[in-house]
């Protein structure tokens, strides 16, 4: 799950993680407003969404008085901001933050993640700060130094000291950067973060260490013990398909193409969007319905897949494990009742309670395709728009 | 015949009072495992399915089970596996979906000073056809015979298993390693086992977009895997950023992608097909 920069920099303040002052405003009259609050006489507007590049994408205006950030505020704030990782249409301004200035020695990177390989977290810095860390990692990935961390220990003060003195830092900032890093990490495993990322960080004239940008994802397994956390997710961020469907314990990820698709296990669920693209179609959805759904989140999956205006089939496949076949075709079966399924329908069952579930279909006259495996079914859908596999 | 589970293997059932832990375990009895007995804290003394429950783990190893079987919820399953761990338990199969990240990270550093080894979380589990199954894949889909299956899901390595068995070939052991981005088996564990395995002849490999285990795997394979391997890669068609159900099933910062984990498992010699439909047939065409 993904929250907004003011909103990790408000869980970075809790945790003694050095931010500058902001305000968030709605509005250009808040904004202007809170530029006076702030004081001084520079100040950065940063358009609030999820989607990183915002630089960028213009969504970051340095401001020298109360009218240009009045001005920022106003070309911001209901204006879609479209960045490198948008789509090209880019995504709603709701909110942005107003932030004092701050007078910059040194700009680094600092972020820390769990390094899957091997499977600790990982402290990494680099003196390139602004710069994606990604772009660092292929062209210069000596200047990104590492450190992992072990969970029963945590932190150790040696560690960040390698960090420190590897980035170059002297004098007070070696400290100041120590208390920062530990308090870092005392947040990230705090609140099951599994990306904390500022970029830049940076090294003020007064020797300070400050989180000039702030990025937080957290692990959507662990929400169960943080509710605070999730009391900050902004669902206008997500696509509402995908929420609604979540809603009701469904895994749901839209995409572009005309084949909806319904399988039960996510790896399965991918491969039977591989195999449709494989044969030419185009999956208009990931859905993966789970183990243990019952026959009403089947037929919210339906109604989830034919609320996409573009879905011209819909293709089931599903391998009973735990699953069994005669629930998919009961849901099946209470979905047709509820809505007009208006678009053609292949349906694939194996594994267990597969004759039933044949049996339940066929003899409901619904009206559907039915295939013999999974490679049938895609080659099937296509063919029902109109395609050829 | 098979790695790490047989016949003479005796399984624990954590959690089994719970409603996935009762159906799964009566499928398990029904297969011909050997359940000793479950383990649910405070029923301890009490029966169920005709076996003992007990409080503790280390009770249950007591009356002989060396397997454990994990159907305890997210929050309170690193717990039991690492329980498991401290009994003296010598394989734990973590079925359990949604186990933070963080608690995995302090489990993989707790068990590695231990003589265990954690199948999944976030898997179906494992199965030697014809000796024993624990986990919650479809017996009867299985079938005896050489050739050994690993894969990162579930449902698609049923879907494998019943191409094996429907050209008429059956399988040595089948490993789920799981869908999280912590896991304690992973793929080079299993190819080592399969290749020292003088019962397999040849090998399933399973991959799914995020990490790089299966980078790492294809490596392993071309330096020390001497069978034939078949490979599959899901994910191809999945979107940069988006968790694709599991969840180490996502492409972030433009790595682990299918495009570059299906080139280094070809580079390795691995036989790769991008028609999950045709595995079987693949396996048929090279052996």
């Amino acid at each position: 799950m993904n929250i907004h920069e003011y909103q990790a920099k408000g869980l970075f303040r809790q945790y003694g993680v050095k931010t500058l002052h902001g305000v968030v405003a709605s509005n250009s009259d808040e904004a202007a407003k809170a530029c006076k609050e702030l004081g001084g006489k520079i100040w950065v507007v940063k358009a609030q969404v999820h989607a990183g590049g915002r630089g960028k994408g213009g969504g970051i205006v340095l401001c020298r008085s109360a009218d240009e950030v009045y001005e920022a505020a106003t070309n911001l704030i209901g204006k879609n901001l479209v960045t490198p990782q948008t789509t090209k249409d880019g995504v709603e301004v709701r909110n942005i933050y107003v932030e004092e200035g701050c007078n910059i020695s040194k700009e680094l990177y600092l972020g820390i993640v769990l390094d899957r390989e091997k499977d600790l977290p990982v402290i990494m810095a680099s003196t390139e700060g602004g710069v994606e860390i990604e772009e660092v990692a292929s062209k210069n990935p000596e200047k990104i130094l590492k450190v992992h961390v072990d969970p029963i220990t945590g932190l150790g003060d040696w560690q960040a000291r390698q960090i420190a003195f590897g980035l170059g830092l002297e004098g007070n900032q070696i400290r100041n950067s120590i208390k920062f890093m530990k308090s870092l990490y005392k947040l990230f495993v705090d609140l099951d973060c599994s990306i904390v990322e500022i970029n830049p960080l940076v090294v003020n004239t007064e020797n300070e260490i400050i989180a000039l940008d702030a990025k937080i994802n957290f692990d959507s397994s662990a929400l169960f013990r943080h509710k605070e956390i999730e009391e900050l997710r902004d669902t206008n961020e997500e696509e509402p398909l995908e929420t609604r469907a979540n809603k009701v314990g469904l895994n749901y990820i839209k995409l572009d193409g005309e084949i909806g698709c319904m399988v039960n296990g996510a790896g399965l669920a991918m491969a039977t969007m591989d195999i449709i693209k494989l044969h030419g179609g185009e999956p208009a959805n990931f859905l993966d319905v789970g183990g243990g759904a019952d026959a009403k989140q089947v037929a919210e999956g339906f109604k989830v897949i034919l609320s996409d205006p573009e879905v011209k089939a819909i293709f089931v496949n599903i391998f009973g494990g735990i699953m069994r076949c005669d629930f998919i075709a009961e849901g099946i079966i209470t979905a047709a009742k509820e809505i007009n399924m208006n678009v053609p329908l292949i349906v694939r069952l194996a594994g267990t309670n597969v004759e039933l579930g044949k049996k339940m279909l066929s003899e409901s006259g619904l009206d559907l395709i039915s295939a013999d495996d999974m490679d049938d079914g895609a080659r099937k859908a296509i063919n029902a728009i109109g395609g050829n596999s | 015949m098979s790695i790490w589970l047989d016949s003479k293997s005796k399984i624990v059932v954590q959690g089994i009072t719970g409603k996935n832990g009762q159906f799964h375990s009566k499928q398990m009895i029904d297969y011909g495992t050997k359940l000793v007995g479950g383990v649910t804290p405070g029923k301890g003394g009490q029966e169920t399915l005709g076996l003992p429950i007990w409080d503790t783990v280390s009770e249950a190893v007591d009356a002989g089970a060396n397997v454990s079987c994990v159907f305890v919820p997210p929050p309170f399953a690193a717990d039991a596996i690492m329980e498991s761990a401290d009994s003296g338990i010598k394989l734990i199969v973590g079925i359990t979906e949604g186990i933070p990240a963080l608690d995995m990270v302090k489990v993989k550093k707790y068990i590695s000073s231990k003589d265990v080894r954690l199948i999944g979380p976030n898997c179906p589990g494992i199965i030697t056809p014809g000796e024993s199954k624990v986990g919650i894949m479809p017996g009867h889909i299985h079938r005896r015979g050489d050739v050994g299956v690993i894969s990162r899901s579930g449902t698609l390595t049923y879907e494998a298993v019943n191409q094996v068995t429907e050209k008429g070939l059956g399988q040595s052991t089948c490993v789920g390693i799981g869908g999280d981005p912590v896991n304690g088996t992973n793929f080079v564990d299993c190819l080592e086992a399969f290749e020292n395995d003088e019962n397999t002849k040849s090998i399933i490999m399973i991959g799914e977009i995020g990490g790089s285990a299966e980078e790492t795997a294809a490596d392993y394979v071309k330096e020390y895997v001497s069978k034939p391997v078949v490979g599959f890669i899901a994910g191809r068609t999945a979107p940069p950023g988006k968790r694709m159900g599991h969840a180490g099933a996502i492409i972030s910062g433009g790595k682990g992608t299918a495009r570059e984990k299906m080139k280094a498992m070809e580079r390795a010699g691995i036989h790769v097909t991008e028609n999950p439909a045709e595995l079987g047939k693949t396996l048929e065409e090279i052996l």
